[in-house]
């Protein structure tokens, strides 16, 4: 099952790459790509970077939200669920206030902090709280996220840069050009790293108790998971902005076909989630074509569609949780 | 052996496992019974350094518990608690080859897969291996869980009620499989039982908690007696002898 899964979603991305490549304002077939030096330079300068920066972010949101399902033990959160998105746009803000010329690098180092404490608040709140039923738990996260994001729009009112936040929560890949979108490397980089401790993160996900008594260090393997969740997600809402759902859906989906082993479950959904981001965006280019709509928006519509059909299918596992 | 010294754990004042000294033998198997609260269960985590201790060493052969490496630990004895994650949706083999983790940090050896078919084969798991445990009944969990603790491979197996949720049939075939674990291979099993008779029946030694202290402590034969029973319990009962065991007579 996970092998054929596997090439599926390989399949899925190299076609969805190649539709992505071809798909845009200026007209260019594969002809042209050969031998007219212009349409070389819209592919070398927009359609190549928009089509790396789109599977560099869909896998590095998709595979934040599944290293916080497994880490909380709950299928319900997400970087967007869990605060980490809001915690990471103030942190942005943050720095756009303080040092405004301030490299992308310094600007996802800055996120990154805030990311990870709001996270890791998150966490103490939910482990101290009585309420251990699976739907509070993204509730606390959504609450809280939801502070943060007050936090966050009131020093964008008061700085005047409510346009710009926006577009973090929101992601936008029409900006898309090489040297705009590197930093995404980063971003896959961690979620690749994720593989190395994909046995370990399983064994946390286990429980406490379970990971002790094989010899996993419980709370390194924490810090480490949520260290490279909270970095994915830095680094994407910098960058091009969050994605709204994927971490959520796709993480879900994934685990339903082929189970809670990281090793098999990782690479899977890290592909899958290229394959919905490449396949949104595909389509809010075509839409209103010549204009577009910004994949966060589909993303939403869909997510909400496929989420709303998971929650609701028969005999599903969430509804004993 | 295991030597427990001094071990201690309080919350809010209270002790639950107070000052508790004791000496596990390195084979056969061994129980630990007493009323609801006496603190078998914690004690059973402090050894294993599940639970943090307030006070107290443990010493599993030449290892210091608490303060030892955590994959060192994990090859001296392993831990199967009460409360196992039922919802994780992977297979019976997944589960076993984390038995695996302290000798092989996930890639596994020859040496490991090895461990892994025989631990699947002696809990009779072979046509099982490939499904999901949270698909599986209570008492085939259990046994997916015991397996893993197999494929670990530690000298000491340390059990929290393992029959909780067991019908008779599988109780039964539990503790005939833990005493052959301790009569084939040699392992030094010490669980936590509710029911004195499953104790009595398949124990070599018997270990008698209350309000947190071991007030009884030894040979099964001399744990099961009207009077040592009442020193754990805090109610008589009588004491049968039945086909060459001993039953208390618990019912009335």
């Amino acid at each position: 099952m996970a092998t054929v899964v596997l090439w599926a979603a390989v399949a899925a991305v190299v076609t969805l790459s190649v539709a992505s490549m071809f798909v845009g304002v200026i007209d260019i077939d594969f002809g042209a790509v050969l031998t007219d030096p212009e349409a070389r330079r819209v592919f070398a300068l927009s359609r190549i970077p928009r089509t790396l920066a789109l599977i560099l972010a869909g896998t590095a949101m998709a595979v934040a939200g599944l290293i916080l399902q497994s880490l909380m033990r709950n299928r319900f959160v997400a970087p967007t669920t869990a605060g980490t998105v809001d915690a990471a746009a103030v942190g942005l803000l943050v720095v756009i206030i303080i040092s405004p010329g301030a490299p992308v690098m310094g600007k996802v180092m800055v996120a990154l902090v805030f990311a990870l404490v709001g996270t890791i608040l998150f966490l103490a709140v939910v482990r101290r709280t009585r309420f251990r039923e699976a739907i509070l738990v993204p509730l606390i996260g959504l609450v809280l996220g939801g502070v943060y994001r007050a936090v966050a729009e009131f020093l964008a009112y008061r700085y005047n840069l409510v346009q710009s936040i926006d577009t973090w929560f929101n992601a936008d890949f029409s900006g898309i050009i090489a040297g705009r979108y590197e930093t995404l490397w980063l971003a896959g980089a961690a979620a690749a790293a994720a593989y190395v401790f994909a046995n370990r993160l399983t064994a946390v996900g286990m429980g406490e108790a379970f990971a002790t008594s094989i010899g996993v260090n419980y709370r390194a393997t924490m810090a480490v998971g949520m260290g490279i969740a909270a970095f994915a997600t830095a680094v994407v809402v910098v960058t091009v902005g969050a994605i709204p759902f994927l971490g959520l859906i796709v993480p879900n989906i994934v685990t339903i076909l082929v189970g809670d082993s990281l090793r098999k479950v990782l690479p899977i959904t890290a592909l899958a989630g290229a394959v919905l981001v490449l396949g949104c965006d595909i389509a809010g280019r075509i839409v209103i074509f010549p204009y577009e709509i910004p994949v966060g928006t589909i993303v939403g519509t869909v997510g909400a569609g496929i989420f709303l059909f998971l929650v609701m299918r028969k005999g599903n596992r969430y509804a004993a949780a | 052996m295991i030597s427990v010294e001094s071990l201690t754990k309080a919350y809010n004042g209270d002790a639950v496992v107070d000052a508790v000294t004791l000496q596990l033998p390195g084979s056969g198997l061994t129980t630990i019974v007493g009323p609801n609260g006496a603190g078998k269960s914690t004690l059973l985590s402090l050894i294993s350094r599940i639970l943090g201790p307030d006070a107290g060493t443990v010493i599993a052969d030449d290892i210091d518990v608490l303060s030892a490496p955590g994959t060192e630990v994990a090859k001296k004895l392993s831990i199967l608690r009460q409360d196992q994650n039922t919802t994780a949706r992977i297979t019976v083999r997944e589960l076993v080859e984390f038995g695996r983790y302290p000798y092989s940090k996930g890639r596994l050896t020859e040496a490991c897969h090895i461990a892994v078919e025989e631990a699947i084969s002696y809990c009779d798991l072979v046509s099982l291996e490939e499904r999901p445990i949270h698909e599986m009944s209570g008492g085939q969990r259990q046994r997916a869980y015991l397996a893993m603790v197999l494929a670990q491979d530690t000298r000491y197996v340390l059990l929290d009620e393992p029959l909780n949720n067991l019908d008779m049939v599988h109780a039964t075939g539990m503790m005939r499989l833990l005493r052959s674990l301790a009569d084939d291979q040699g392992k030094s099993i010490v669980l936590v039982l509710h029911d004195i008779n499953y104790a009595s029946v398949y124990s070599d030694r018997i270990v008698g908690m209350r309000d947190g202290e071991v007030v009884q402590d030894g040979p099964t034969s001399e744990v099961i007696t009207p009077d040592a029973l009442q020193a754990v319990f805090g109610t008589a009962f009588p004491v049968h002898d039945l086909a060459g065991n001993k039953f208390a007579d618990y019912f009335r």
